[in-house]
């Protein structure tokens, strides 16, 4: 039995939320770099320089590299061997958060409620905590703020499992065709495939914590990953919506077991603006 | 494709040399409005009110910044998805707003009166907050304190860098450029 105090909880929720506002991760950073070279379009190559500078401003300045700050959405994989003392684990979570967004000039965007009470927490709290209870003795805290405009684009589908692959793909390209330039490309997109309706968006979100470059383990799913970000770069959509191209820098396939009536897909768009970290107690 | 050196408050005739694709740096003062902002001007039009700034000629940014730090005009600054305001343009624009700043996709109506209007959809690029705040020289409140980063303030910007999307010749950029890069 390990025991964590809430407040070391708090303090590393605020710290990664800081972090994941300002500072790109390299994977991020490298596949940008890579597209400045990669990209045809002139246009598309200048919006990749300016990415690239963007990001580089953000990290040194403390500026936040999106002004959406997002929606923090927290992932933690709680060893079931931990024990939490000092509060309640989800006050702990928020007050991390209210302390990065209050205390770090970072925009709050999160209404109440949006019927009963319509007005602005203040502090970007609550966050959207998911957790899982695992072997051992660690807790694994990711933390993935997702802004409005790419969430706005992403899409949930109840499909007929006579639909099938062919299916669900022809949806994957619908949705980032659709998107167009709204979602901020050059994108990341995130496909669930089967669980059930509340299930799938979570393992399509989740997915996005991956690196870029990380293919699924499941060589099928792998080979499906390559073959459909191809696909969609064949749109010819390119960095911010000009035409080119890149217009999607990652695509993760992550399944779940299905009910035999029912094949769920969901598409979690990410901008490239793709911010997350990860810390482990 | 050209470069533009542009200033706003916009005239007519700076307008009309504007194409889609067309690079601009743009100067002058500019005015940050979104979803909010944008219902409370509708509903003081609607009300016979007088509103908090002059529309003729204005550009609005549909932009929510981050907070400023201290000793800077503003936190990152990069545009917001433009679709939800598109049920707005039409009224401000009768009454002489004459551009906006964004990034995604206009819709008919949009792209329909800024050929009736003579005005202009410029893109910023979405996701470079901290690049495009560094062209906001001066931020000052002009009116909906109570909305926080949804406030409407006045903007002093120095070429600030922003593509043509939509002209007053009923051009899209969004898609001509992806019908070019387009396989089948």
């Amino acid at each position: 039995m390990k025991t964590i105090e809430l407040s070391e909880v708090t303090s590393k929720i605020k710290d990664i939320c800081l972090r994941a506002c300002m500072e790109l991760n390299d994977d991020v950073m490298n596949a940008l770099q890579g597209g400045q070279k990669e990209e045809e379009s002139p246009v598309g190559k200048a919006i990749f320089g300016q990415l690239i500078k963007n990001a580089q401003i953000a990290r040194k300045e403390s500026i936040p590299i999106c002004q959406d700050t997002g929606f923090t959405v927290i992932y933690m994989d709680i060893g079931q061997d931990v024990h939490f003392v000092g509060g309640s684990l989800k006050e702990a979570v928020d007050e991390g958060v209210r302390k990065a967004y209050t205390e770090g000039y970072l925009r709050k965007s999160i209404i109440r409620n949006p019927i009963s009470d319509p007005v602005n927490t203040k502090d970007n709290t609550p966050a959207i905590l998911h957790t899982e209870i695992v072997p051992g003795d660690k807790v694994k805290i990711s933390v993935l703020p997702k802004g409005g405009g790419a969430e706005n684009m992403s899409r949930i589908k109840m499909m007929p499992p006579s639909a099938g692959l062919k299916g669900i793909h022809e949806f994957v390209l619908e949705t980032v065709k659709s998107a167009s330039a709204n979602p901020c490309p050059p994108i990341i997109v995130g496909v669930g495939i089967g669980g059930t309706f509340d299930y799938v968006p979570y393992i399509a979100k989740k997915s996005l914590l991956r690196k870029i470059g990380q293919r699924n383990p499941n060589e099928k799913l792998a080979k499906l990953e390559v073959e459909w970000l191809a696909d969609v770069n064949n749109l010819g959509i390119g960095p911010s919506g000009l035409g080119g191209r890149i217009t999607a820098l990652e695509l993760f396939i992550e399944e779940f077991p299905r009910h035999i009536a029912t094949y769920p897909a969901a598409v979690n768009i990410q901008c490239h603006a793709a911010r997350s970290k990860t810390v482990t107690l | 494709m050209s470069t533009h050196k542009v200033e706003a408050p916009l005239t007519d005739e700076a307008i009309k040399k504007l194409k889609i694709g067309d690079e601009v740096l743009l100067s002058g003062y500019i005015y940050t409005a979104r979803d909010n902002a944008h219902q409370k001007l509708v509903d003081l039009i609607a009300a016979g009110k007088p509103l908090p700034f002059d529309l003729k000629g204005s550009v609005i940014y549909y932009v929510g910044p981050s907070p400023a730090k201290p000793g800077n005009p503003i936190g990152a600054a990069g545009p917001t998805t433009s679709y939800r305001m598109d049920s707005f343009v039409r009224t401000l624009m009768k009454l002489g707003l004459k551009g906006m700043i964004g990034k995604g996709v206009q819709n008919k109506e949009v792209i329909d009166a800024l050929k009736e209007f003579t005005g202009v959809y410029f893109g910023a690029t979405g996701g470079a907050a901290a690049l495009l705040c560094k062209t906001v020289v001066e931020n000052h409140p002009i009116a909906f304190e109570e909305l926080g980063a949804e406030a409407i303030t006045r903007l002093k910007v120095v070429d600030m860098p922003l593509i043509v999307i939509n002209d007053c010749y009923g051009g899209d950029q969004y898609i001509e450029g992806q019908k070019k890069w387009a396989r089948a």
